[in-house]
């Protein structure tokens, strides 16, 4: 069965809950097998910002206890990474950025303390764009983070380090954040399962704000049956976060029948986009035709603004941006560059501490909140999104959720669209409209083009989750994808057997 | 923008940055197409509205706990620069 290192960091969680359970395995022995492995691939990968080895080993013999006292819940024992913008009490916390180096909580986020009141290990922070800005992982002020695919290719963003974390094997579970597609197309990208929740799913204090009416915490797994755990663990109301939802949460693994006869699924033709790669759009056709061999039946439908989401999303995330980013100003924490007067230690603080891109959308959050210009753009942005979210009501009214690809493109090579940014903004445009309208959506593999990950998403109304999940593991079960995973090259000093 | 967004730039971000916001804003301007005459704004997509608790005091973060992130502390606050005195020379 299992014997060897490389196969335990190849289970997925709730393979791995069983052998923990039975005892077969410690939640040691695992903790070990991915500590090896992040020594051995991630000086090339680039995944973690911080790993913390200390705090692994103890949460794992922690969770040995608990196991052998018969007191494990699901995720007890499961090595996890974090993004770095979650915050952690026993590990800084950057959001890839200068201006936070060294920066330490004095409290954990929401979401990290449901793992450790479960037992999860935590096996580090991993790499992010900066304040989750970017969708290529290339704005870490820190490193870069490779593709396990295709290491000259970028894992997507800005949840880079939790996608290829997963995939890569260097942990079995992550969470991430995705404000228009951070989770989504970087799961996409390196061929796993990521979950954006509907917004107030999940509670989001202790979450680096990037767009607060936006954001939501989500995670990857190798499997849409870990990401129903992982949901599990993480979904409720939070008494600290006045956005979160008092919307009862249900059993999402017990949605997972792997039966979708009779459920109504919707096509966009406005997923269809010119500069869509053939291979997406082929494997993308395919597993929608699966879908309908597996009893569902497809409806067309309309979602006509579709194409303005993009632009819409670039007013309203910068303008939230310029505002959330306003805290860091070199009194409170992180950086502080000091100069005679408090605001040139503003603008030195900020001027150094903040890369490119964080800098460029602060600009453009404030060009669009500023006077004179505030209505042509924050409120004709916000109309705009009424429309958009009008669009999927209306769909909600025919289907039970809507299919579309996850990205028009697969993994592009690292540094291929960093001078140019709104090439760079173009590998959102299939998952920004989530973001605006609030509804959940969940990408899962569906195939390969020229070797690298192509990604279904599965979008549906909020609080459907439960819903989407059932669709993605009917079409996960009826694949081989899941069973796929990348292989690594050891570094060149290092044997292999 | 960059004054009124407490940025400091360099002559060649501010070149840079100038072409590629143009660059971006010309895309925007796509939105321009649609008209929203008579269509509400939409702000956030929740169905909640004034969220509030309670008013029963709880326990709070010890105040230690919050400054050891501070660059600069002082008897228990933070420390930053006289602003008052040199408020005529910091607005011009």
């Amino acid at each position: 069965m299992i014997d060897s290192p490389s196969q335990l960091t190849g289970l997925t969680a709730a393979e791995a809950t069983r052998s923990l359970a039975s005892r077969e395995l410690s939640a040691v022995e695992l903790t070990e097998a991915y500590l090896k492995r992040i020594e051995q691939f991630d000086d090339e990968l680039g995944v973690y910002l911080h790993v913390m080895r200390e705090t692994a080993l103890a949460q794992a013999a922690a969770a040995d206890r608990r196991l052998t006292a018969g007191d494990a819940t699901p995720l007890t024992g499961i090595p996890v990474a974090l993004k770095d913008v979650l915050c952690t009490i026993d590990a800084p916390t950057t959001a890839g950025s200068r201006i936070l180096e060294g920066f330490r909580s004095p409290y954990d986020a929401t979401v990290v303390r449901r793992l450790r009141e479960h037992g999860a290990v935590f096996l580090g922070k991993a790499n992010t764009d900066e304040f989750a800005m970017g969708s290529s992982n290339e704005n870490s002020a820190f490193k870069l983070v490779r593709n396990p695919w295709s290491t000259d290719r970028v894992p997507g963003g800005s949840s880079g380090g939790p996608a290829a974390a997963v995939a890569a094997g260097l942990a079995a579970v992550s969470l991430g954040s995705d404000t228009g597609g951070s989770i989504r197309q970087p799961a996409g990208f390196c061929g796993v399962v990521g979950l954006k929740p509907t917004y107030g799913r999940v509670s989001r204090l202790g979450l680096m704000a990037f767009a607060s009416s936006l954001d939501q915490i989500g995670p990857f797994s190798r499997s849409v049956e870990d990401t129903a755990i992982t949901l599990q663990v993480i979904a409720g109301h939070d008494p600290q976060d006045s956005t979160s939802s008092r919307e009862p949460v249900p059993d999402y693994r017990a949605a997972l029948s792997g039966d979708i006869t009779g459920m109504k699924i919707g096509v966009a033709e406005e997923y269809s986009v010119e500069g869509m790669e053939p291979g997406v759009a082929t494997a993308v056709d395919r597993a929608v035709e699966r879908l309908r061999s597996l009893g569902a039946e497809l409806v067309r439908v309309s979602l006509p603004h579709t194409e303005y989401a993009l632009p819409t999303y670039y007013i309203t995330a910068p303008a939230e941006a310029s505002a959330n980013l306003a805290r860091y100003d070199g009194v409170k924490y992180g950086l502080a560059v000091e100069a005679p007067t408090l605001r040139e230690t503003y603008e030195r603080t900020r001027g150094e501490g903040f890369g490119a891109e964080v800098k460029r959308r602060i600009m453009l959050g404030t060009y669009a909140l500023s006077s004179g210009y505030y209505d042509a753009y924050y409120v004709k942005a916000q109309k705009v999104r009424t429309l958009i979210k009008r669009d999927f009501d209306e769909a909600w009214g025919k289907v039970d959720a809507i299919v579309a690809p996850t990205s028009p493109t697969v993994a592009f090579p690292l540094g291929a669209r960093t001078d140019d940014p709104y090439q760079m903004y173009l590998a959102d445009v299939f998952t920004i409209p989530a973001n605006m309208a609030g509804i959940p959506g969940v990408a899962v593999p569906c195939g390969f083009s020229d070797g690298l990950p192509v990604s279904l998403q599965i979008l549906g109304p909020p609080f459907a989750e439960a819903t989407i999940l059932r669709v993605a593991d009917a079409y996960e079960r009826s694949e081989t994808w899941a069973a796929r995973r990348p292989r690594l090259e050891p570094a060149a000093t290092t044997s292999q057997p | 923008m960059a004054e009124l967004a407490r940025l400091g730039l360099s002559d060649a971000e501010i070149t840079r940055m100038q072409d590629q916001l143009s660059s971006i804003l010309e895309h925007i301007a796509a939105i321009d197409r649609l008209d929203t005459d008579v269509i509400p704004p939409t702000a956030q997509v929740v169905a909640m509205t004034n969220v509030t608790r309670p008013d029963v005091v709880t326990a709070s973060l010890p105040r230690e706990a919050i400054l050891e992130n501070a660059p600069r502390q002082s008897e228990g606050f933070f420390e930053v620069h006289a602003i008052l005195g040199a408020a005529i020379e910091d607005a011009s």
